[in-house]
C-alpha cells in the first residue's frame, strides 16, 4: 500500500486498462450487495402483497409464492375488509388525524422556529422557576387536597402575575434563544409513555377521550420539537436582506414570514411535512391509550386484528397494504426533498 | 412563556394592529410554548406525582394516596425487581474480569479529564455519566453474562445498543456503496427508503408471517433443515433477534438516507485528488469521507438513540414481550402496568425510562456529538 502512495501524480493516466480491470470486481460486488439489500427490502413487502390476495385455504396449505402459478389470486379479503368490515372509519380517522396534526405542527413549529432565528428573546429564570413551582403546587392542591381545578388554576394565574409584577422584576438573569430552542427540542427525548397517563386523565376529565381532537392535539405536541429543530436551520440559511428590505417597506413580521420566509424554504418545509406526516400516520402508542372505538386509527386496528380473531393473515395483509401504499407513493415522488431536508437538520442540528 | 415575562412597553394607546406587530415575536412563539406546556411539562409533573402515589378506582372516580418512593423501591429493590432489572446470578471470574476492565476504563477517562481540561460543571457531569455507566455494566454482567434473567431495563438497553449499532453499520455501508458512480442509483435510493414508511405494527406482523416455520415462505428451508416443528418464539435470544431484525429493517433506511446525503456533500476535489495520488478506498474513507461526515453520523445516531429507547410496537405485536420477559421493553412494561390499573407503577417505570434515556442521550451529545463538531 505504501508503494502505491508514492506513485507520482498522473502516472495512472497512462494505465487506464489496469484501473478498469481493477475496478471490475469491486463493481460487481457493489451490485451484488445492493441487489441483495433490494431483495431484503422487497421480499417482505411482496409477501404481504400476495398474502392479501390469498384465500384462507392458500395460507393454511403451506407457502405459495407466485400468484397465477402457485395459486389463483382472489379479491375476497379485499372485498371483505373494504366493503363489509368497518375499515373505512379508522382509515378516515387516520387520514384526518395525521393530516390535521401535521399541518398544525408544521405551521406552529415553523412560526416559532422563525421567530427564534430572527428575534432576540430574553426570558427571566426567576419567572420560569416561579411558573414551575406554581404548576407543582397546583397539581398537588388538586390531587391531594381535592381543590376544584378551576379555582386552583385561577389562583395560580393570579399569583403568577402578582409575582411577576413585584419580585420578578428584581432578577435580571435570563435565558436566550439558544436555551428556548434547546428546551423545545429536548422535549423529544421524553418518552411518550411518561406523558400519556396524565394526558389520558386530562382528556377524560374534559370528556374528549376517544375523539379525533384529542389525537390531533397530542400528535401536534409530540411532533412539534422535530418541526422546530428542522425548520430553524432552513430559516437560518436564507439571506436576511430580503426580509429587511420588506420590513423597511412597512411589512409586518407575520407578513414577512408568510410572503418571504415560507416560500423561500419550500423544499425544506416539504421534507419536514412529509417526515412528520409519516410519524403521525404510523403512531401507535398514543393512539392505543387515547382512542378506543370512535377515533381508532389504522395502526391500532391492525394490531387489534390479532387479539380479536387470531391471526387471519389475508385480512391483516389488506390493512397493511392500504396503510403503506399512499405514503410510499407520496414519498417516492418527493424523496429528493426529504434527503435534503434531513441533511440540513443533521448537519447543524 | 416569552410573552408574559419579557419587559412591558409603556406606550400610551396603540391600535390592535400596532400591538400585534410590536409583540409579533412573542405571538409567534406562544402557540408552540403553550402546546408543549400542556402536553409535555404539565403531564411530566403530574406523572412524577403519580409515580409517588397509589392509584385506586373508586365509585365516581379514583383515589390517589401519596406513598412516597414506594413504587420506585418496589421496582428497584423489592418484589418487582425481577421485572425491571432482572434476576441476578453471582459473578464468576469472567464477570469480575470484565467489570474490572470496564471500571478501569471509566476511571481512566475521568482521570484524563480531571488532569487536562478541568471544569467543575464538566467534572460533575462526567461523574454522573460514569456512575451511570458502571451501574449499567453491573446490571448487564449480572443478567446477560452471569446467566441471570434480564428484566425490561437490560432488554431495552440491548435493543438500543445492538439495534442502533447494526443499523448504523448497515446504513453506512449501503450509503458508501450507493455514493459510487453506479447505474440505477436513484432506483436503489428510492427503494431503500421505503421500509421507513411502513408502520411498525405492520412490520411486526409481516415478520411474524415470514418467520412462520410451517406456512411461511421459508417453511421448505426449515423442513429441509429439520427445524420445521421448532419455533423461534420460545427461545429468548431468537425472539430478541427477531425484534432487532424488524427494527433494523425499518430504521436502516433512515441512517442510510442521511449519510448518503452527507457523503455526496463532501468535497469532491479532495476525493479525486486522493484518487489520482493512488490512495486506496479505505484510505479515502478514513482520511476524507469519515471526517467530513462524522458530525452528521453522530447526530443521526443521537436521533436514533432517542427514538430507540421508546420501542414498543414491534415487541408488543411480534412477541407480546415473551417468552417470559425476554423481549419486553420498558415502554411495554409501563403499558402492561397501566393495563392492570397500576398507574403508580406504570408512571415510575416511565420515569425510570426517562432518566435512563436522558442520561444516555445527553452523555452521547456532550462527549461525542460535540467533539465531532469541534473538529470541523
Amino acid at each position: 500500500m505504501s508503494a502505491r502512495d508514492e506513485r507520482p501524480l498522473g502516472r495512472r493516466l497512462f494505465e487506464p486498462r489496469t484501473i478498469h480491470s481493477q475496478a471490475i470486481i469491486p463493481q460487481i460486488a457493489t451490485y451484488v450487495v445492493l441487489l441483495l439489500w433490494s431483495v431484503i427490502v422487497i421480499a417482505p413487502l411482496y409477501w404481504v402483497a400476495i398474502t392479501s390476495l390469498k384465500l384462507p385455504g392458500h395460507v393454511a396449505n403451506g407457502p405459495f409464492y407466485l400468484p397465477f402459478v402457485d395459486f389463483m389470486p382472489s379479491l375476497d379479503a379485499w372485498d371483505f375488509m373494504l366493503l363489509q368490515n368497518n375499515t373505512l372509519g379508522p382509515y378516515i380517522n387516520s387520514v384526518v388525524v395525521a393530516l390535521s396534526s401535521t399541518i398544525l405542527a408544521t405551521l406552529i413549529g415553523s412560526l416559532a422556529a422563525y421567530a427564534l432565528v430572527r428575534i432576540q428573546f430574553h426570558v427571566k429564570i426567576a419567572a420560569v422557576a416561579c411558573f414551575l413551582l406554581l404548576l407543582v403546587a397546583l397539581i398537588v392542591a388538586v390531587y391531594t387536597f381535592g381543590v376544584l381545578w378551576e379555582i386552583a388554576l385561577a389562583v395560580a394565574i393570579v399569583l403568577f402575575f402578582l409575582f411577576l409584577g413585584t419580585i420578578g422584576r428584581r432578577f435580571k438573569r435570563g435565558l436566550g434563544n439558544g436555551d428556548i430552542e434547546f428546551w423545545i427540542i429536548s422535549n423529544r427525548i421524553m418518552p411518550p409513555i411518561v406523558a400519556v397517563l396524565p394526558i389520558y386523565i386530562m382528556f377524560q376529565q374534559i370528556r374528549l377521550l376517544d375523539t379525533q381532537v384529542a389525537l390531533i392535539a397530542t400528535y401536534t405536541a409530540v411532533n412539534l420539537p422535530i418541526v422546530v429543530w428542522l425548520t430553524r436551520d432552513f430559516f437560518a440559511g436564507i439571506p436576511i436582506d430580503l426580509e429587511e428590505s420588506a420590513e423597511i417597506d412597512g411589512a409586518s413580521r407575520m407578513r414577512v414570514f408568510f410572503t418571504i420566509a415560507l416560500p423561500l424554504t419550500r423544499s425544506g418545509l416539504v421534507a419536514t411535512f412529509l417526515l412528520v406526516l409519516i410519524l403521525a400516520w404510523n403512531e401507535y402508542l398514543l393512539a392505543l391509550f387515547l382512542s378506543s372505538a370512535n377515533a381508532q386509527t389504522m395502526p391500532v386496528l391492525v394490531s387489534a386484528q390479532n387479539t380479536t380473531r387470531g391471526p387471519q393473515w389475508w385480512y391483516m395483509s389488506v390493512l397493511i397494504v392500504i396503510m403503506i401504499a399512499p405514503v410510499v407513493a407520496i414519498t417516492a415522488v418527493l424523496q429528493k426533498h426529504i434527503a435534503r431536508g434531513l441533511l440540513v437538520g443533521a448537519v447543524k442540528g | 412563556m416569552a410573552d408574559i415575562t419579557a419587559g412591558t412597553d409603556h406606550a400610551p394607546r396603540q391600535s390592535l394592529g400596532e400591538w400585534v406587530d410590536r409583540h409579533s415575536g412573542r405571538i409567534m412563539v406562544l402557540p408552540a410554548v403553550v402546546i408543549l406546556l400542556c402536553f409535555a411539562i404539565f403531564p411530566l409533573i403530574v406523572s412524577a406525582y403519580l409515580s409517588l402515589s397509589r392509584f385506586k378506582l373508586a365509585p365516581g372516580g379514583f383515589i390517589l394516596t401519596f406513598i412516597g418512593d414506594f413504587n420506585f423501591r418496589r421496582l428497584l429493590l423489592g418484589a418487582q425487581q425481577y421485572h425491571l432489572l432482572g434476576t441476578f446470578k453471582p459473578f464468576g471470574p469472567l464477570e469480575w474480569g470484565l467489570l474490572a476492565i470496564a471500571v478501569a476504563a471509566i476511571l481512566y477517562g475521568l482521570y484524563r479529564y480531571a488532569t487536562t481540561r478541568f471544569t467543575v460543571m464538566g467534572f460533575i457531569g462526567r461523574l454522573i455519566s460514569a456512575a451511570f455507566a458502571i451501574g449499567i455494566v453491573l446490571l448487564v454482567l449480572a443478567t446477560y453474562f452471569a446467566g441471570g434473567i434480564p428484566g425490561t431495563l437490560p432488554n431495552t438497553l440491548f435493543y438500543v445498543l445492538a439495534g442502533v449499532t447494526l443499523q448504523f453499520l448497515l446504513g453506512l455501508g449501503l450509503a458508501l456503496l450507493c455514493a459510487k458512480p453506479i447505474r440505477g442509483r436513484n432506483f436503489f435510493r428510492v427503494l431503500f427508503f421505503v421500509p421507513l414508511m411502513v408502520t411498525p405494527v405492520g412490520i411486526a406482523y409481516i415478520f411474524r408471517m415470514l418467520a412462520d416455520m410451517q406456512k411461511g415462505p421459508f417453511a421448505p428451508v426449515a423442513q429441509f433443515l429439520g427445524v420445521g416443528e421448532w419455533s423461534w418464539a420460545v427461545d429468548p435470544w431468537w425472539a430478541r433477534a427477531m425484534v432487532i431484525l424488524g427494527d433494523t429493517w425499518q430504521w436502516t433506511p433512515f441512517i442510510f438516507i442521511v449519510l448518503l446525503a452527507g457523503i455526496e456533500n463532501q468535497p469532491r476535489e479532495q476525493v479525486e485528488a486522493a484518487h489520482l495520488d493512488g490512495a486506496s478506498a479505505f484510505q479515502i474513507f478514513r482520511d476524507i469521507t469519515w471526517p467530513a461526515i462524522a458530525p452528521i453520523a453522530a447526530t443521526v445516531v443521537l436521533i436514533r438513540l432517542i427514538e430507540a429507547f421508546k420501542i414498543i410496537d414491534i415487541p408488543n405485536v411480534l412477541t407480546a414481550g415473551g417468552p417470559g420477559l425476554a423481549t419486553e421493553s420498558l415502554t411495554l412494561h409501563s403499558f402492561i402496568a397501566w393495563r392492570t390499573q397500576d398507574l403508580g407503577g406504570s408512571a415510575s417505570v416511565g420515569y425510570i425510562l426517562l432518566f435512563v434515556s436522558t442520561i444516555t442521550c445527553v452523555s452521547f451529545f456532550n462527549y461525542i456529538v460535540q467533539r465531532t463538531r469541534r473538529y470541523q
